[in-house]
């Protein structure tokens, strides 16, 4: 492999990673401030990626689909989070279990109802649709630059949202004792609301900016999800940098996987997490913010 | 005689009887149920008894059946007494070996983990030449039953299946019971309700739950295998998350952590399905709408008014 092609992977894993870190982020929020296991959050992200296709192909502008996509995410989160997920906290993992299995089977016939099972795609936004020469035969498009450029600055806000706001402080005040946080007066309900319908928004976003390179097709959100699952059981739960720095190791072992054994490229990311758990079975940062 | 014990004659004297009523698509049917009543028996023996919550289960079963489609020949008709015992091994083998990773881990990461391994034995199949691609692998040819020159049993006729099936059912019901009131059973819901004083008591933990794993692995791959010897065909949707949960919710329809419960189970989910898939095309909403509608307005379990049910069903006392 010369430096070139080298250098593609190089970016095309990052851009996956990071894109991972989007939806996985979200995942490990939820769970380590929750205590909810969500297995439909893997349907955000193909609700995302369709919603970009319709509201695309409606408005015929990219940008004005997401802004869209993203409000109608956010109100999706509160409106779950309110109807369902709240009656879950108190319950056992496998009640969580049961429940987003059985949404995940909604969200995929009410998709297969209302959009069908076809494939599809979205265009590249005209202003994104060039590519920057590398060599005389290699180039790589700019709209995968931007995606990662995206998904580093919201990697960015999240951490100041986190870390740097009274909004983070209850965040992660509520992480570590729900009880205490309520009895300080502070409205704890609304937190969870919040990062719930963020955690969807997260998901959603992935998809939304990934429909026009990875094509829109059924069942891939399950296909996210579980690789999300990895992440965050490589990284630790409840850990923002753990689940950074694990998409990232995701996204670059996918890759090269598929480039340097072709054979085994279905594989890699579940033999890594193997040898992750014989590590450091608790993953490689345990709670740290 | 309790009333519990009179129910259960009726139900075994209906199941043994049943065939003789005449019609095949019945009696496929409860084979096809009896099937998957052995893959939740040996579902529960883990997350009922043992308290893994594992979302990877359809990964054994998918295994023992791949194994009969493996070794099937092509032009005549595969062993049953090579190859059954063949899928049960490598089934086990397998849950010794994923086992040996996902039992180092608890809750909500075991969920998660056995997950993901599922899914990579799902790609196994689905993507190598190995498993022969998504459309799986067609058997041209029955296993016989053959052994020692005579054959004491017809596998190509649905009530000689049915039978086979109904003892094998049995069969697994009594084993698991002498499991569970042996002093290794015993320690297994010492596991489930604690751990921690488990292990300062002495027990090897880590070993009893992948004795459970390997267990139960080895169970779900006898289930696949008689579901690949009923239809002739394997492909990669047995390994699929779905078969994983659907199994999970046969448990919590009949009951966690009760045999006759996982049995149940399984005859009420296939009646749930077969209601649905006839009303509508679109009958996953409908299954995926009653889960959730279940989840929500029955707190503290399915299992606790399907608790309720089955003691007006079965009689007072249903605990194991």
């Amino acid at each position: 492999m010369d430096f070139y092609s080298f250098l593609i992977q190089l970016l095309n894993g990052v851009q996956y990673g990071l894109l991972l870190f989007l939806v996985a982020s979200g995942l490990t929020l939820i769970f380590g401030i929750m205590g909810i296991i969500n297995l439909a959050h893997g349907s955000f992200y193909m609700i995302g990626a369709y919603m970009a296709f319709t509201l695309a192909s409606l408005t015929g502008n990219l940008f004005v689909a997401i802004v869209v996509g993203v409000v109608l995410s956010v109100l999706l989160g509160i409106v779950l989070e309110w109807a369902l997920f709240s009656h879950l906290y108190k319950r056992d993992h496998l009640e969580q279990v049961l429940l987003s299995y059985g949404l995940i089977l909604v969200f995929e016939e009410l998709r297969s109802l209302i959009v069908g099972n076809d494939v599809h795609g979205v265009a590249v936004p005209e202003i994104f649709n060039w590519s920057i020469p590398l060599t005389a035969t290699l180039s790589y498009p700019a709209y995968r630059l931007v995606m990662s450029a995206v998904c580093l600055a919201l990697a960015g806000l999240l951490y100041v949202l986190i870390h740097r706001t009274r909004l983070g402080m209850m965040i992660r005040a509520g992480a570590s004792n729900r009880e205490m946080v309520q009895s300080l007066g502070l409205d704890i309900n609304l937190v969870y609301r919040l990062v719930f319908a963020l955690g969807v928004a997260l998901a959603a976003f992935a998809g939304m900016i990934a429909a026009p390179v990875s094509s829109v097709y059924p069942g891939m959100g399950t296909q996210v999800l579980i690789i999300c699952f990895v992440v965050v059981v490589i990284g630790g739960i409840g850990s923002i940098w753990g689940a950074l720095f694990a998409a990232l190791l995701i996204g670059l072992a996918d890759t090269f996987g598929k480039v340097l054994i072709p054979e085994a490229a279905g594989v890699t990311v579940y033999l890594l997490m193997a040898a992750i758990l014989l590590w450091r079975p608790e993953g490689l940062f345990r709670r740290v913010g | 005689m309790s009333r519990r014990r009179v129910a259960l004659g009726a139900a075994l004297a209906f199941l043994a009887l049943f065939p003789l009523a005449g019609a095949t698509f019945y009696t496929e049917l409860v084979t096809k149920v009896m099937i998957l009543a052995i893959f939740a028996l040996s579902l529960d023996l883990l997350v009922g008894y043992t308290g893994l919550v594992s979302f990877g289960h359809a990964a054994f079963y998918g295994i023992g059946a791949y194994t009969l489609g493996l070794l099937a020949p092509k032009y005549e008709a595969a062993n049953l007494w090579l190859t059954l015992p063949a899928a049960v091994g490598a089934a086990g083998i397998a849950a010794l070996a994923v086992g040996v990773f996902v039992v180092r881990v608890k809750g909500i990461y075991f969920i998660m983990v056995t997950l993901a391994f599922a899914q990579m034995f799902y790609f196994v199949f689905h993507d190598t030449k190995f498993g022969r691609g998504s459309d799986g692998i067609s058997m041209n040819f029955k296993p016989v039953a053959t052994i020692g020159g005579t054959t004491p049993f017809d596998l190509g006729n649905a009530a000689h299946v049915y039978y086979f099936v109904l003892v094998l059912m049995l069969a697994v019901f009594a084993f698991l019971r002498t499991v569970l009131r042996s002093p290794f059973g015993r320690a297994l819901m010492g596991i489930r309700s604690n751990e921690h004083r488990m292990r300062s008591l002495g027990f090897p933990v880590y070993r009893y739950k992948l004795a459970s794993f390997t267990l139960a692995g080895a169970l779900a791959g006898l289930a696949g295998y008689l579901s690949a010897l009923q239809f002739g065909f394997v492909n990669p949707e047995l390994l699929s998350w779905h078969q994983s949960g659907n199994v999970l919710l046969m448990l919590i329809m009949g009951g966690l952590g009760s045999l006759y419960g996982a049995v149940i189970g399984a005859f009420a989910f296939v009646a749930m399905e077969e209601i649905f898939q006839s009303l509508t095309r679109h009958w996953q909403l409908l299954l995926g709408g009653a889960i959730v509608l279940i989840v929500i307005f029955l707190p503290g379990g399915i299992a606790s008014v399907a608790g309720r049910f089955r003691r007006t069903l079965v009689g007072e006392a249903v605990d194991e």
